[in-house]
């Protein structure tokens, strides 16, 4: 289970999808790095991804990781974002064989797991139909 | 000039009728619509509360103001159902729309009145001129004790506004707060479900505040109900608001496009600020509105708003209240629900 120093790092890009620009290679990342992973550069701006974007795959969790357990089954897929970068999430709000790849979904701010009864909670994104 | 630059609702979009809650506790399901005026209700998802309801009408609110959310000088979030019993809501909200560090921010609870408060409070500011742009949301996940006559109607949503002086989408005219100590609903601290006074939630609790707060604001602004457009009360079912709209003297025409309840249920603190957001989705230029919430405990906010040429411009910008009730719903049975709002007890 992470600790809440851990998820408090993770913020910017959990809560407002902060990535990052490398200035040379116009590459777009996401989580942000101190580098950029194609071509080393230092140089890099702040830039918030887009919020809307399409399924390109997906799957259905029905054996999950401790701290899921009470979601599943949920789905998990890998969406192309308007600004072309790839992000997984899970798609919620949806019935299973409503998701299909190429559907629009936009992103939604939800609580992601807790941390047993008395520890913190932690949010993020998700992605519903758009 | 201040008022509201921005607004935004958020209902999630799952639903309970009241013949599923009634078939679980042999209840008569005819007799529960009739005397509630309610059919259904929003049911939050199991990773919905109260903070993540308030980010996604916040971020509506955001986008009919079209400000930059650094700007934001105070989040005020009035709830009964904050998810932490200490830390705040306002922290978490306020980083994921980019307020934070440079800002005001607390928690308000207050029963059904709390996200009032948080829209009185940050308004007041933005009129003292202590900040630019002030953020009151009223928002709920509300509890309601399994077969109770609460369980029919407590239900999550919510209702972001953005205050400020330039660019306002409806003028505020006055503001009236009306308020006494009485023991109409209540959550001892570790009760998990509220309690109520049954009949004395009504005469001496909800209809006299709201008749006082109503006649109060009226009464120093030498209006009378003919002078408005629209009115918004507080909605703890569906009786209540349009009856104490009829002993004040307003139509039903009036009450009407804030009037969510019947297909909403009861959304605590979020709503009589999602009734206003309701009726700004509506209202036309010039139009008057009258805005009462009503808290247990017990007390009512009021406020009198002028809309301008602007809520033309602005309206479509964010998804309309009623579209969030009316479209896309998934129905819940009781045993899902159950699951949902964490009533079924579960091993360690």
């Amino acid at each position: 289970m992470s600790t809440p120093s851990r998820y408090w790092r993770e913020i910017p890009q959990r809560y407002r999808l902060e990535a990052n620009k490398c200035n040379r290679c116009k590459l777009i990342f996401f989580p942000p790095r101190l580098l950029c992973p194609e071509c080393k550069n230092r140089d890099l701006e702040k830039t918030k991804l887009a919020e809307k974007g399409e399924v390109i795959t997906y799957t259905i969790i029905r054996v999950p990781p401790a701290q899921f357990s009470d979601q599943a089954p949920y789905a998990v897929g890998i969406i192309e974002l308007k600004d072309g970068v790839n992000l997984t999430g899970q798609i919620v709000d949806c019935a299973f064989d409503d998701i299909k790849i190429g559907m629009k979904v936009k992103l939604e701010f939800r609580k992601l797991f807790e941390q047993g009864h008395a520890g913190i909670l932690c949010y993020g994104y998700k992605f519903v139909p758009d | 000039m201040e008022g509201i630059i921005g607004y935004g609702a958020y209902i999630p979009r799952n639903r309970i009728k009241v013949e599923e809650i009634a078939k679980v506790w042999g209840a008569d399901a005819p007799s529960y619509k009739r005397g509630l005026m309610l059919e259904e209700k929003s049911v939050p998802s199991p990773d919905q509360d109260t903070i993540t309801m308030s980010v996604e009408a916040s971020k509506n609110a955001l986008k009919r103001a079209k400000i930059d959310p650094a700007d934001i000088g105070a989040l005020y979030i009035g709830s009964e159902s904050h998810p932490y019993a200490v830390k705040p809501s306002g922290t978490v909200v306020a980083e994921a729309l980019g307020v934070t560090p440079e800002a005001h921010t607390a928690d308000f609870e207050f029963a059904c009145k709390a996200g009032t408060e948080g829209m009185f409070v940050a308004l007041n500011l933005v009129k003292a001129g202590v900040i630019k742009f002030g953020m009151g949301i009223g928002a709920d996940t509300s509890q309601g004790a399994p077969g109770d006559a609460l369980e029919y109607s407590a239900a999550a949503g919510a209702a972001a506004f953005i205050f400020g002086r330039d660019k306002i989408v409806a003028k505020i005219v006055d503001t009236y707060a009306y308020m006494t100590d009485t023991p109409d609903f209540w959550r001892r601290e570790y009760q998990y479900y509220p309690q109520h006074g049954g009949r004395f939630t009504g005469e001496p609790a909800y209809f006299k505040h709201v008749t006082g707060a109503a006649r109060g604001i009226m009464q120093n602004n030498d209006m009378k109900p003919e002078d408005f457009n629209y009115v918004i009360f507080h909605q703890p079912n569906g009786k209540f608001p349009l009856r104490v709209g009829k002993m004040l003297g307003f139509k039903k025409e009036q009450i009407e496009p804030g009037w969510l309840v019947n297909k909403l249920g009861n959304t605590y603190s979020g709503s009589s600020p999602l009734g206003l957001a309701a009726t700004l989705d509506i209202a036309k230029p010039g139009d008057m509105l009258l805005l009462v919430s009503y808290g247990s405990g017990a007390g009512s906010d009021a406020f009198i708003f002028k809309v301008t040429d602007r809520i033309e411009e602005v309206r479509n910008l964010a998804p309309l209240t009623r579209d969030l009730l009316d479209k896309n719903k998934n129905y819940l049975e009781y045993g899902e629900y159950a699951k949902f709002r964490r009533k079924i007890r579960k091993a360690d």
